[in-house]
């Protein structure tokens, strides 16, 4: 399999932190046809098994490093860790930056791994996005489906 | 006079536990001042939350509270309810919440034995230092934490946060052929587990023993899972509508969560050694065989050996998960009617980190006007605190670093989980 797999990676109840599904969502409307779509929460097996065969994995997910809510940083983990700044430690023992670090060292990284952090701006219970990170995943769409080759798919 | 010579340790963020907090050790001339865990995550307030809500919300409700075991939340919800409401379930559903609950054990454990605490004991800063060295070791934690994963998919509909679960019973139940088709990732999981015994009972121990009440859900004729009756090896052995008569909780000003005491103002613990010393005899033959072989006894009062006591809940889990698929057959409904009454419900369980007891009262139209969670972590709080107080009365002769590490280590061995404490970890160590 050589495919590109979009993985949105969050909790739809913890409003911007679902940031990451809603781009996978959108992204499975517009070419689902292309790419592999997973939307899930941060949990490491469930995380590497959804890389698990594909070429490239593009990782969207919500972070919080006090740049402008909506911005969206992108960031190469193909060969290296990501930034600990914006991708701290999950409370739930592994974040996303340790999950690929584990799995790199298992030799179980696709070819290229990229990761999209939405800036969130509102955590707190509930299902909806701020107005933020509500264009923040707008913007981050586009910039997933340049790097997985579908732009000309709108 | 001189000056007391002081001695601080701090550690800002303890990682690898569930959840934040922090943890302060003051050293006076070399003794012990003060042991404090402080825990800064915001209460949650789940309580309060639930006031007002409907009865049969509770299970997906406080399932929220824990993403490592939202099983135990649900399950300890539901079994307030239903015996407030007189529900009587099903042979096949009680099953089925025994195997969904087996799948929970073996997510947790497995993520808490080879992630998170084996480290320690092989000297790696965390998993994927150790990953580095011992692949093979961790991609087995991870097929069994997998293992638990898919259990969890089949019955509760996702791996984490299960919407499959009711008061009554299931919304679906799965068929036999579903179920059939996890024996197999379940056969190889079982040897993956009997494997972890022999690779955790090979690690060095300090040899300490914990000296409070042990404290566990007891069932006459199988490991305590999913009910029973809240037991120590002091000699209590009251039902749990009764758990309100012999532990009470008191709230410290360090700490967003409650502390837990006996009635008589005792420390206890629950959690893996309390189960273990209180049912072992109660175990599968298998899970028994390869305890013994290891030299694992009954009563185990080694916190540090808590990961071998969990590597054999881990065989458990899977043998446990294998019997129940094989003599399961599908309910005639995937749960029973449930009609709500007004009066006082109360439910306990053993999430992968002890007691979990729900007390919920409801109006008549089975609106909840008052509930109380009472996670393990905060009946675990005092016994942690005291078993450090000890460690570190050992260890003061350690450089700071070095007496960190096995302050962090201690903790570990409790598998706090601070995000339900919070209802916790940084860790400071005061030499003044």
């Amino acid at each position: 399999m050589s495919r590109t797999v979009v993985i949105g990676v969050g909790n739809a109840y913890r409003g911007d932190d679902g940031a990451g599904r809603e781009v996978a969502r959108l992204v499975q409307d517009r070419v689902s046809d292309e790419l592999d779509v997973v939307v899930c929460e941060l949990e490491p097996t469930r995380l590497i098994d959804a890389w698990d065969g594909a070429q490239a994995a593009l990782v969207v997910d919500a972070v919080a490093s006090g740049a402008e809510p909506g911005t969206v940083h992108r960031f190469d983990a193909t060969r290296e860790a990501l930034p600990s700044r914006e991708f701290r430690s999950s409370t739930h023992a592994l974040g996303i930056g340790e999950t690929i670090e584990l799995a790199r060292a298992l030799g179980r990284l696709p070819e290229q791994i990229v990761v999209f952090g939405i800036e969130g701006e509102v955590f707190g219970s509930g299902t909806d996005l701020s107005p933020g990170a509500q264009a923040g995943v707008e913007r981050a769409v586009e910039l997933v489906l340049e790097e997985a080759g579908c732009t000309s798919r709108r | 006079m001189s000056e007391p010579k002081r001695r601080t340790i701090k550690t800002d963020y303890l990682a690898r536990v569930e959840g934040e907090g922090a943890m302060s050790v003051r050293l006076v001339d070399g003794k012990v001042d003060e042991v404090e865990l402080r825990i800064f995550e915001p209460p949650r307030f789940f309580e309060a939350l639930l006031r007002g809500r409907s009865f049969l919300e509770a299970p997906d409700i406080t399932s929220r509270i824990c993403g490592i075991c939202p099983v135990a939340y649900q399950m300890s919800s539901i079994n307030a309810m239903e015996d407030l409401c007189g529900v009587e379930v099903s042979d096949p559903i009680r099953q089925l919440r025994r195997l969904l609950y087996c799948g929970e054990w073996i997510e947790s454990h497995a993520l808490h034995v080879y992630m998170l605490h084996a480290p320690d004991f092989l000297g790696y800063e965390g998993a994927v230092e150790m990953a580095r060295e011992h692949p093979d070791v961790v991609q087995r934690g991870l097929q069994l934490k997998k293992t638990g994963n898919e259990l969890m998919i089949v019955i509760g509909g996702r791996e984490i946060h299960p919407v499959n679960v009711r008061v009554g019973g299931f919304y679906r139940a799965p068929t036999r052929r579903e179920l059939q088709a996890l024996v197999e990732p379940l056969e190889r999981a079982r040897e993956a587990a009997v494997e972890t015994v022999r690779w955790t009972a090979g690690f060095d121990f300090p040899e300490r023993a914990v000296e409070c009440e042990l404290v566990a859900l007891s069932e006459p004729d199988t490991y305590a899972i999913e009910g029973g009756r809240v037991v120590s090896d002091q000699g209590l052995d009251a039902p749990v509508q009764k758990y309100g008569d012999h532990f009470y909780e008191e709230h410290v000003a360090r700490s967003n969560a409650l502390h837990s005491r006996r009635s008589d103002g005792s420390t206890y613990l629950c959690g893996p050694l309390a189960r273990y010393a209180l049912g072992a005899d109660r175990l599968s033959p298998l899970s028994r065989e390869v305890a013994a072989e290891v030299g694992l006894e009954a009563p185990c009062r080694d916190a540090f050996r808590s990961i071998v006591v969990r590597s054999v809940e881990l065989v458990y889990a899977c043998d446990e998960a294998l019997r129940l698929i094989d003599t399961y057959e599908e309910p005639d409904a995937p749960a029973a009617e449930v009609e709500p009454r007004a009066g006082v419900g109360h439910g306990a369980t053993e999430a992968p980190r002890g007691l979990l007891y729900h007390r919920y009262e409801l109006d008549s139209d089975g609106t909840i006007l008052d509930a109380k969670i009472v996670p393990p972590t905060s009946q675990n709080q005092l016994a942690i605190e005291e078993d450090l107080r000890q460690v570190v009365d050992r260890y003061h002769e350690l450089a700071d670093d070095e007496l960190k590490h096995v302050c962090e280590q201690a903790i570990r061995n409790y598998d706090p989980c601070i995000s339900c404490a919070t209802h916790f970890l940084d860790l400071e160590i005061v030499r003044g």
